[in-house]
């Protein structure tokens, strides 16, 4: 399809500038087009249309990939995709008209002369995890993740540009095949993805461990191959480590990254959110060796991986919605004054029972203290003081549950507002399950004021369970 | 427009039931029956005059094998279905009987192709149950130089949609019950739109879909009902037990 004119109209829709020329379509600015009556319907957001550059020549993938993204846009919701506004007929003039979201490709990050610093790179990942997950809760995997597909607004946030290799659970895929081939960006693409598996989540997690790699060290963990050959390095291969190549690199943030890039899905995180909850609290990660290592893996190692990826017979992917749901998030909000020993007892149970039947589920201890518990000029009450009681208190808390399986980090939240605090934290976070005491104290109140369980049952955005206190030998002091 | 797709009723008076009132509520505006009205169920008159009505109405409305059965009973009684089918026969006045007789086995509706089993060789009532089958049933159904593009078939009891991938044979896409799935007109689709009478998947609920040609897109739907009632007609009218015990399982 040939440029066109500013001015040009398009089935109600007129045509502005291009603002972006790509090797599969042009992107141009619209706007409605005036009525019968002059007068030009306003937009509720700024409008951008997609026009693919199909000739007669071109491959099938092209015209297939566009018929994905005009199958699965329209699907989408929520913050981190442009909110789709109309399609051309295939047959007769195929666009797409969606919203156009200000902002910058990451793109604009790995251009940056100077290297950046670790807490920048771990804040862009958790806004991409973030959008990652907010796919996958609906059933949808990018598969071709890569910096030039991903905006970040000016508040920071994420959005997904480009659905033409995704895959949608409840929708036919249009690009399988009976004889699986990869499809995918080579320099993203996930091991799985190499061998034609579509639509695990975790090949999405896979390609932001890419860009976080390349963002750290500016170079690619396994390069730009050319062949399908070239592309199935990384089902036995590990990168180089990026501490090797930049040394001042934090062994945390090499550890979320070189986990990103396990050759199996199951070694990575098992959910987008649970990446972007390691990224914004660096300070909770458990480094281990795959952390702190700054010489490659050896020879042999990947010999042996070789031969066995060799003959390696792939699964189809889980549903990613609950793929998500595997690996939850389980949040529980420990009181730290006027509290029983049998509610702490009981909450510690809730938690166990939880955690017990979920490998690889996450817990947050969270404990909400009011603002001015810390003071900045008392050195006995200075934030890091007082935070770290509390932690210490919370740590001794869990220390008889098992946590083997399971990654567990505790927070303290200064609010006036408990129930707005865990409320925040929960949504912020993508917490899949709140356990808290029921009300235990204040019961001639709660007629008259909504307590603060009750509130934030309420109001969760997600499932909760309320704890009520029983010790088991409670009855024996009768 | 909105198109109700019912198929293989099987005398199922409680599950038809059950699945035009749930059409209703989601605004359709024109029916199609793909054929099997009766055989199996208990309830073969209140069905067909239900279908009558319709057809009198406008639907479009297909003969399957069982209809074709009930009206020329075999003599021999080989198969349970033909032990019904001499039973279905008694209970139809020659009206009804009339009406199933002359059915026709598919319909053409623009784009559309309705069939009860696979366009290829109607009469032979071949199943679309593989990749296979489906594509002989499309190959048949574009043929003709006519081009249908969506191709809606009844007779094997389950939901799916076989559609073109990236490589050469057709892919199977199983349907997740409430979903609209998109159907672009520029691409062929074979779909099986399920038993509303029958389920033998293990899920007791009747099945149909609604399509939209407007939207270009397919809802397959499971539609709970009162199997029980319609098990306790089959025993009353002393057919073979394994068929209402086989809606109350539904397998």
């Amino acid at each position: 399809m040939k440029l066109l004119e500013p001015g040009t109209l398009i089935d109600g829709f007129e045509v502005g500038r291009c603002i972006h020329a790509g090797g599969m379509a042009h992107i141009y600015e619209v706007q409605h087009a005036p009525g019968a009556d002059g007068k030009r319907r306003e937009s509720e957001f700024p409008m951008a249309m997609k026009i693919p550059r199909m000739t007669a020549g071109d491959g099938a993938e092209t015209i297939v990939s566009f018929e994905v993204e005009l199958m699965i846009m329209p699907s989408l919701t929520g913050a981190h995709v442009p909110r789709f506004v109309a399609a051309g007929d295939l047959n007769r003039l195929p666009y797409l008209v969606m919203e156009y979201i200000e902002g910058q490709t990451l793109d604009h990050w790995l251009e940056q002369p100077a290297p950046l610093d670790a807490m920048a790179i771990a804040r862009l990942g958790a806004a991409v995890a973030k959008a990652a997950h907010s796919l996958h809760k609906q059933n949808v995997c990018h598969l071709d993740i890569k910096p030039a597909n991903v905006l970040i607004r000016p508040n920071g946030s994420a959005v997904f540009l480009d659905f033409g290799l995704s895959c949608h659970a409840h929708f036919p895929d249009l690009l399988a095949e009976e004889m699986r081939k990869a499809v995918g960006s080579p320099i993203w693409i996930a091991p799985e993805q190499v061998v034609g598996v579509r639509g695990d989540s975790r090949s999405d997690v896979f390609a932001i461990g890419v860009m976080l790699y390349q963002l750290a060290t500016g170079e690619t963990p396994f390069g730009e191959p050319a062949t399908t050959g070239g592309m199935r390095q990384r089902l036995w291969m590990d990168p180089v480590p990026p501490r090797k190549r930049r040394p001042d690199l934090p062994e945390w943030l090499q550890e979320v990254i070189l986990r990103c890039l396990e050759p199996e899905a199951s070694q990575r995180y098992g959910s987008a959110s649970l990446l972007a909850f390691d990224l914004a609290n660096p300070d909770q990660i458990t480094v281990t060796a795959r952390g702190k290592q700054t010489e490659g893996t050896g020879f042999w190692t990947h010999f042996k991986r070789w031969l066995r990826a060799a003959g390696k017979q792939y699964q189809p992917s889980p549903l990613p919605s609950r793929q998500v749901e595997e690996v939850p998030i389980v949040m529980v909000a420990l009181p730290h004054y006027d509290v029983t020993d049998a509610t702490l007892y009981s909450l510690r149970e809730a938690v166990g029972r939880s955690l017990g039947i979920r490998p690889g589920a996450r817990l947050a201890c969270v404990t909400v203290i009011s603002s001015g518990d810390t003071s900045s000029t008392d050195s006995e009450r200075s934030e890091t003081t007082v935070h770290r009681q509390h932690i210490t208190r919370m740590r001794q808390w869990a220390e008889p549950l098992d946590l083997s399986n399971h990654q567990a980090s505790y927070h303290v939240l200064e609010s006036g507002d408990v129930a707005d605090a865990l409320l925040k934290y929960a949504e912020s976070n993508n917490v899949n399950m709140i356990i808290m005491g029921a009300a235990t104290h204040g019961l001639q109140m709660q007629r008259f004021v909504a307590t603060v369980p009750i509130k934030v049952a309420m109001e969760a955005p997600c499932t909760m369970v309320l704890v009520k206190q029983s010790l088991p030998f409670e009855a024996l002091a009768q | 427009m909105k198109w109700a797709l019912l198929s293989d009723i099987h005398a199922n008076i409680q599950a038809l039931e059950a699945c035009a009132e749930h059409a209703t509520r989601q605004g359709v505006e024109r029916w199609a029956v793909l054929g099997d009205l009766v055989g199996y169920g208990g309830d073969p008159l209140p069905v067909v005059e239900r279908v009558m009505q319709w057809h009198a109405d406008g639907a479009c409305v297909l003969q399957g094998n069982h209809d074709a059965m009930a009206v020329t009973p075999p003599q021999a009684e080989g198969s349970l279905g033909a032990m019904t089918a001499a039973w279905t026969y008694q209970q139809l006045p020659p009206h009804c009987r009339r009406f199933l007789a002359h059915l026709p086995l598919s319909q053409r509706l623009g784009h559309m192709l309705l069939v009860h089993a696979s366009a290829h060789q109607p009469k032979e009532w071949r199943y679309v149950d593989n990749e296979r089958s489906a594509q002989q049933c499309l190959d048949a159904a574009t043929a003709e130089g006519d081009n249908a593009t969506h191709v809606f078939v009844g007779h094997v009891h389950e939901q799916t949609l076989y559609y073109q991938g990236t490589g050469r044979q057709l892919m199977p896409f199983a349907p997740t019950p409430g979903v609209p799935v998109p159907l672009p007109k520029h691409r062929s689709w074979v779909a099986t739109i399920g038993a509303v009478g029958q389920p033998r998947d293990g899920d007791t609920r009747a099945m149909y879909a609604i399509y939209d040609d407007a939207l270009g897109r397919i809802t397959f739907h499971r539609v709970p009902y009162d199997h029980g009632a319609a098990a306790a007609a089959i025993r009353k009218a002393g057919l073979p037990e394994f068929f209402a015990s086989r809606l109350e399982e539904g397998r």
